[in-house]
């Protein structure tokens, strides 16, 4: 049993990718006896996923899974079965690796109607068919009303990958310049202005994509190791996936608050409801951290794809104040950017 | 909607225009200088945007008592609390407000033993649950200052339905301000006055600092460099040995601020004498709701019997850090016993409070 006042009750916070999660996560696995295979990256790591590398051949397979749940299921820019499908396939890529294939189990509320599980079943299936990963196997279950809220997804994707290839969260350089390949919080704020019902949100929609054309455009730059790690900012934002970097390299980064695209709207959004768009979600962005003598290459080439065109270089891994990430911000002057705690909320005053 | 314009407010142009005046004007003065702000937002933005790491080392900026949900005494939430264990009785409160401890008890710990505690955006969602859940009491755990106080007045003046009321713990800011000049230590030289309060009041309440302590007082907006701009009025005041109050931010602040808004208080509520947490009872420092309205008022339409209430716990210094004595890396249970997981002090557990702030933005 865990000790921590923070864990008695199990609260919303603690799903919310700040370290309320980190510490629920920790008590799940504590006790896990076998943590990895083959010395690959296992549960211990925290990765996006896990490697296991074959003997007798130079891949290895990557495994990572997924509970995919939101609120609306259909939201702006797209819905729960396309997040579901993007979540898995954008993790197995965040770890350099190729999809391949995946599992599927769809948990639904009793009185669900057919009509939205259509939708949702058809937006899956194309999703994974545009992703170019086969769904071979998969479980239903079907709840009481009021044990579940409509539905949930959970998927296993399965990945292939290089052994060469070195990219992993603790793989972090001194001097790598940290690519973002577009503009931050637009998943998130549009969730919440779709849920708090603000007109202003009439064309802002969820960043929700594939980032496959970003993986595509840089595959030598991963089988040349110049890219050594990448994350995709979900739960927590990018504040979340720069301290989680810091932490486990024991190295710190520094981000440029004018370098960072923030559309207006969302911008606007935070401002009204005193968010931090470095908290904010996104679904469709990825973070970089490469190789500086390669790093405006790999820029050029990301930028050329339609999903990457607002990338920026908007920091660098430094080595004093270690596990710690610090911001320029717009006027000049210099702050902590802290690991989210729980749920973003909205301020009073 | 229109989305405001904040090219000019955030542009490092503009910023460096303004630290050279205010480099230049606080050479003159020759002398180390204080100015206090009010107001949780004001924190946030010298925080969020590093602004104390480019003033220059001799302008301090300290921070007040400008968190709501940190002023409101134990009294008021051990009061919502009691009202929270009788059956059938839904409690609708702004979101921070749940977690800050009364005496014994947050009204969090006591939604997760099953009472209806419900977290809301404004008090028209509260009555909006009244009319929805006709069989059961909605009650409104009203807090803020100045700028939430018209919102709940015109719910109540609408005629909501009769199973709504409200526990009224508003504060009032000028009182507040006054009590600090004349009783503390503080050596003031000027406050940077909280635009969201002010936009409702209007200028003329802060006349009082002007000319009876002989303390600048300019109404902020709260952009970074709205911020600046208002300490650069402050300094230039210091300078030229004047003390007016200023409007720094009249793009959204009249001089008689919103008159609509102040009927609805003037009609709906009597100011009263008021406790804060940590620093006691402020004469008209808060506000209560008018007898013609006492239907409404969860006070006097319940009996409520509550015990003696503590304020601070043992070893937590929040009392002095909403004053301006301490800052919160002085507080001895600052990031060891005390911290956003497991906060001890209403300041560490308010979002606007300034320790959280301070564990947010500051480091080691």
């Amino acid at each position: 049993m865990s000790e921590k006042e923070s864990l008695k009750v199990i609260r919303l916070a603690h799903g919310a990718g700040g370290i309320l999660q980190e510490e629920l996560i920790n008590f799940i696995t504590q006790n896990i006896s076998l943590k990895n295979i083959n010395n690959g990256i296992g549960v211990g790591e925290l990765d996006d996923g896990a490697t296991i590398p074959l003997e007798n051949y130079d891949k290895e397979l990557i495994i990572t899974s997924d509970g995919h749940t939101i609120s609306p299921i259909f939201f702006p820019g797209g819905d729960l079965g396309q997040l579901s499908i993007c979540g898995t396939v954008n993790d197995i890529l965040m770890m350099g690796g190729k999809p391949i294939a995946l599992t599927s189990c769809y948990i639904i509320e009793e009185g669900f109607e057919l009509q939205k599980l259509d939708k949702i079943v058809n937006s899956f299936n194309k999703t994974a068919a545009r992703a170019n990963i086969a769904i071979i196997a998969g479980d239903t279950k079907v709840m009481p009303r009021g044990t579940l809220n409509e539905i949930i997804i959970t998927t296993t994707g399965i990945g292939i990958r290089n052994k060469s290839i070195k990219i992993e969260d603790k793989n972090l350089k001194v001097g790598d310049k940290i690519i973002l390949t577009g503009s931050i919080g637009d998943h998130g704020t549009a969730l919440m202005a779709t849920r708090e019902g603000f007109d202003i949100s009439t064309d802002l929609q969820s960043d929700i994509a594939l980032l496959s054309p970003i993986i595509d455009s840089i595959k030598n730059e991963i089988q040349n190791n110049y890219v050594h790690s990448m994350k995709d900012p979900t739960r927590g934002g990018i504040a979340g996936a720069l301290n989680d970097w810091a932490k486990k390299n024991n190295l710190s980064i520094h981000i440029e608050e004018e370098k960072i695209p923030i559309k207006r709207q969302v911008q606007a959004i935070c401002d009204m409801l005193g968010l931090d768009p470095y908290n904010i979600a996104c679904e469709g962005r990825a973070l970089l951290a490469v190789d500086s003598n390669h790093s405006e290459r790999i820029l050029e080439k990301i930028k050329e794809t339609k999903i990457g065109n607002e990338a920026e270089i908007i920091g660098v891994v430094k080595v004093d104040n270690p596990k710690n990430v610090l911001l320029k911000t717009i006027v000049g002057g210099t702050r902590y950017i802290d690991m989210p705690i729980g749920e973003p909320i909205p301020r009073i005053c | 909607m229109d989305i405001p314009n904040i090219n000019i407010l955030r542009s490092k142009k503009f910023t460096n225009k303004l630290l050279n005046s205010i480099n230049n004007i606080i050479n003159d003065i020759d002398r180390p200088v204080k100015f206090m702000h009010v107001c949780g937002t004001h924190e946030h933005t010298i925080s969020k945007y590093g602004l104390r790491s480019i003033l220059p080392s001799n302008i301090e900026i300290i921070s007040g008592p400008g968190c709501p949900v940190c002023v409101c005494p134990a009294a008021d939430i051990d009061k919502i609390i009691e009202l929270a264990k009788k059956k059938d009785t839904i409690i609708t409160t702004f979101g921070d407000m749940i977690r800050v401890p009364g005496t014994n008890i947050s009204l969090a710990e006591l939604k997760a033993k099953g009472a209806d505690i419900r977290i809301i955006y404004g008090p028209n969602d509260a009555v909006k649950i009244a009319k929805e859940n006709p069989k059961k009491e909605v009650i409104f755990f009203a807090i803020g200052f100045e700028t939430t106080a018209p919102l709940i007045g015109y719910e109540i003046q609408s005629g909501p339905p009769s199973n709504f009321s409200v526990i009224c713990a508003h504060k009032l800011i000028p009182a507040a301000l006054e009590l600090l000049i004349s009783q503390s230590q503080l050596n003031l030289d000027g406050f940077i006055s909280p635009g969201h309060v002010s936009a409702i009041i209007g200028l003329k309440p802060y006349n009082i600092f002007s000319q009876g302590y002989h303390i600048p007082n300019v109404i902020t907006g709260f952009e970074p460099n709205d911020v600046l701009l208002a300490i650069l009025l402050l300094l230039n005041e210091k300078k030229e040995k004047k003390y007016n109050v200023l409007n720094e931010y009249s793009r959204v602040v009249k001089p008689e601020g919103n008159l609509i808004a102040q009927e609805i208080i003037s009609d709906v509520f009597d100011s009263i004498s008021s406790p804060w947490r940590g620093i006691g009872r402020i004469y008209d420092g808060g506000l209560a709701i008018k007898e013609k309205y006492h239907e409404f008022d969860a006070e006097k339409k319940f009996e409520i019997e509550i015990e003696v209430s503590r304020d601070i716990p043992p070893g937590c210094s929040c009392h002095l850090i909403m004053i301006g004595k301490l800052k919160p890396n002085e507080c001895k249970l600052f990031r060891k016993k005390c911290n956003p997981i497991n906060p001890i002090g209403p300041c560490m557990i308010s979002r606007e409070g300034n320790c959280n702030i301070y564990y947010k933005y500051y480091k080691k």
